[in-house]
């Protein structure tokens, strides 16, 4: 296949965009796109996600591995998680707009929203399926409920607390793209705009989304490696 | 974790942030409404159902946001009155798609503003776009022309982008025109929708053609337009003049007067290919001038307000139109 193949002309359009501004026509003659733009949305979307994610953390992971520790609450842990998936953002998003006004106020909290579900239900879960035998021989050793969380229970539940944390990360760069719509310019703006950015525009906004989703997502695996106590570690044979 | 399972989780990564982005593309249409004039419409005389059309099929096109809905509802019902079978296809996502689509035969025609076909299509930079209706479609025609596409004469209203405020706020601080807001606009927030940041006929005209700079401008949903307004959020908001707030809320809402055209007019042109029109015969373009003479500013408000307020479908708003205009019985 050539290089002259439309899909593979598109890309490369896209690419440019993303390094060299382009002529619009309905700027008035200024340029569009570019590095720096380009960075500058890109460390807006960095912004939204990395405050939505602290918030959605401080939320629902002390919540999650109390109810794990305890071993109460599966409905709520579980059954919230899961209905908070199927909350529509975009409204979300128009509703609280509406209702509190725009910029990162706004779009925060309803990206963090997206992020509470598989944190909280990640956190319950991995801390709910340590060994029970374990966990009465930490308490047999001496230690006092805290301690087994966070000596005994934690460790054995970062794999799974992670994976909750890395999923909820995924779900929140991806969606900051619609904090345009809100007054929080980030890579979003790229996509919405086909009418000044075209579509090379939108192509590299999309493009720029997922390579951002794939960076965290690998930058969240090797913390993950890093977190989990050697002991726990797959050895690949 | 084992590579595998990494792989697989950045595959869905990538699927997941591509399907979301493509989610917003969809969602975040363009919307572009352009200016305004409006003349008095309308010799009404009822629409004749011609059995010589009965064998043409006609798809009719136009762009997913309310105005635009309730203009193909109205050609697509008069050309069925007209005796043509007649399909309609109102969900094209922008101007870009919309025209696409009449190119491969995909809809036979639909509704575009003169501003947006000269902006979009052809280049013309917006203080080039014709303010007067006629000029705007004589130029878009002669462009359209060159692709084998023609485009039928402007409807007497025209729709625009606009600075607007609450009536109140206009009061206070005196302003009746674009350039009262000289020397106090870096005390007022704008809103508007997230294009208009470095659009030309938006806040990038604003800022070069009179000059001015605000103390913010944040980008909303053109959804939101009117509830930053009422919600004090927004000093100034940008409405469109075809907006049925304007009409159903006067005592609340006003727009200022752009004294030096910064937004361009934006008179509805039909589009369609020169061979579609050839096809279906003198009846296709008659029907369409014929019904479209009696919308001027006051009735398009009237039937958007029907659609974007009292929530009738643009359907209903249609048929409701051709037939207190007499056009079908």
């Amino acid at each position: 296949m050539s290089i002259s193949h439309p899909v593979f002309a598109s890309f490369g359009g896209a690419i440019e965009f993303i390094f060299t501004p382009q002529s619009s026509n309905v700027t008035g003659g200024k340029s569009v796109g570019g590095l720096s733009q380009t960075i500058e949305l890109i460390l807006k979307q960095l912004e939204v996600t990395v405050l939505a994610l602290a918030l959605a953390l401080i939320i629902a992971l002390p919540i999650g591995l109390y109810l794990g520790h305890r071993g109460k609450g599966e409905l709520l842990a579980i059954g919230l998680g899961n209905a908070g998936r199927a909350i529509p953002e975009l409204a979300l998003i128009a509703l609280v707009a509406a209702l509190i006004g725009v910029g990162l106020v706004t779009v925060t909290p309803v990206l963090a929203i997206l992020g509470i579900p598989p944190i909280l239900t990640n956190a319950y879960v991995g801390v709910r399926q340590v060994d029970r035998a374990i966990v009465d021989a930490a308490r047999g050793i001496g230690m006092s409920e805290l301690e087994v969380l966070r000596k005994v229970e934690l460790p054995l539940a970062i794999p799974t607390v992670m994976g909750g944390v890395r999923g909820a990360t995924i779900a929140i760069v991806a969606t900051a793209t619609i904090a345009p719509l809100a007054g929080v310019v980030t890579l979003g703006d790229y996509i919405i705009n086909a009418s000044i950015y075209g579509e090379n525009g939108r192509l590299a906004g999309a493009i720029l989304v997922a390579l951002l989703a794939l960076i965290l997502e690998f930058g969240l695996a090797a913390l993950q490696r890093r977190l989990t106590s050697k002991g726990l570690q797959l050895k690949t044979a | 974790m084992r590579p595998q399972f990494t792989r697989l989780r950045a595959a869905v990564a990538l699927l997941l942030a591509l399907a979301l982005s493509l989610g917003v593309v969809a969602c975040g249409s363009s919307d572009d409404d352009s200016t305004s004039s409006s003349e008095e419409g309308g010799s009404a005389g009822a629409i004749v159902s011609n059995p010589k059309n009965a064998n043409v099929n006609l798809t009719i096109g136009s762009k997913n946001f309310p105005e635009q809905e309730i203009l193909g509802e109205i050609y697509a019902q008069a050309l069925k009155a007209a005796g043509y079978k007649v399909k309609s296809a109102l969900n094209l996502g922008s101007e870009t798609v919309a025209l696409k689509a009449v190119n491969t035969g995909q809809i036979s025609g639909y509704p575009e503003y003169a501003s947006t076909a000269l902006t979009s299509f052809f280049g013309l930079e917006p203080e080039e776009v014709p303010s007067d209706a006629t000029g705007a479609w004589e130029k878009a025609n002669a462009e359209f022309e060159k692709e084998g596409l023609t485009a039928f004469e402007p409807t007497p209203f025209a729709s625009a982008n606009a600075v607007g405020t609450t009536k109140k706020f206009a009061e206070e601080e005196g302003l009746e025109t674009i350039s009262d807001l000289d020397g106090r606009s870096e005390k007022m927030t704008l809103y508007g929708s997230p294009e208009c940041r470095q659009r030309i006929d938006c806040l990038a005209g604003l800022e070069k053609l009179y000059g001015l700079k605000f103390k913010s401008f944040t980008p909303v949903d053109i959804g939101l337009r009117y509830t930053v307004l009422e919600k004090g959020q927004a000093d100034l908001s940008i409405l469109f003049t075809t907006d049925p707030q304007l009409a159903a809320e006067k005592d609340k809402f006003v727009i200022l007067e752009d004294d030096k055209h910064v937004f361009p007019a934006g008179n509805v042109i039909f589009v369609t290919k020169k061979s579609v029109a050839e096809k279906a015969g003198p009846d296709y373009e008659k029907t369409i001038l014929q019904v479209q003479e009696g919308l001027d500013l006051k009735v398009m408000q009237e039937l958007d307000a029907r659609v974007e307020l009292e929530k009738q479908t643009p359907k209903q708003a249609a048929a409701a139109y051709l037939k207190s205009a007499g056009y079908v019985g």
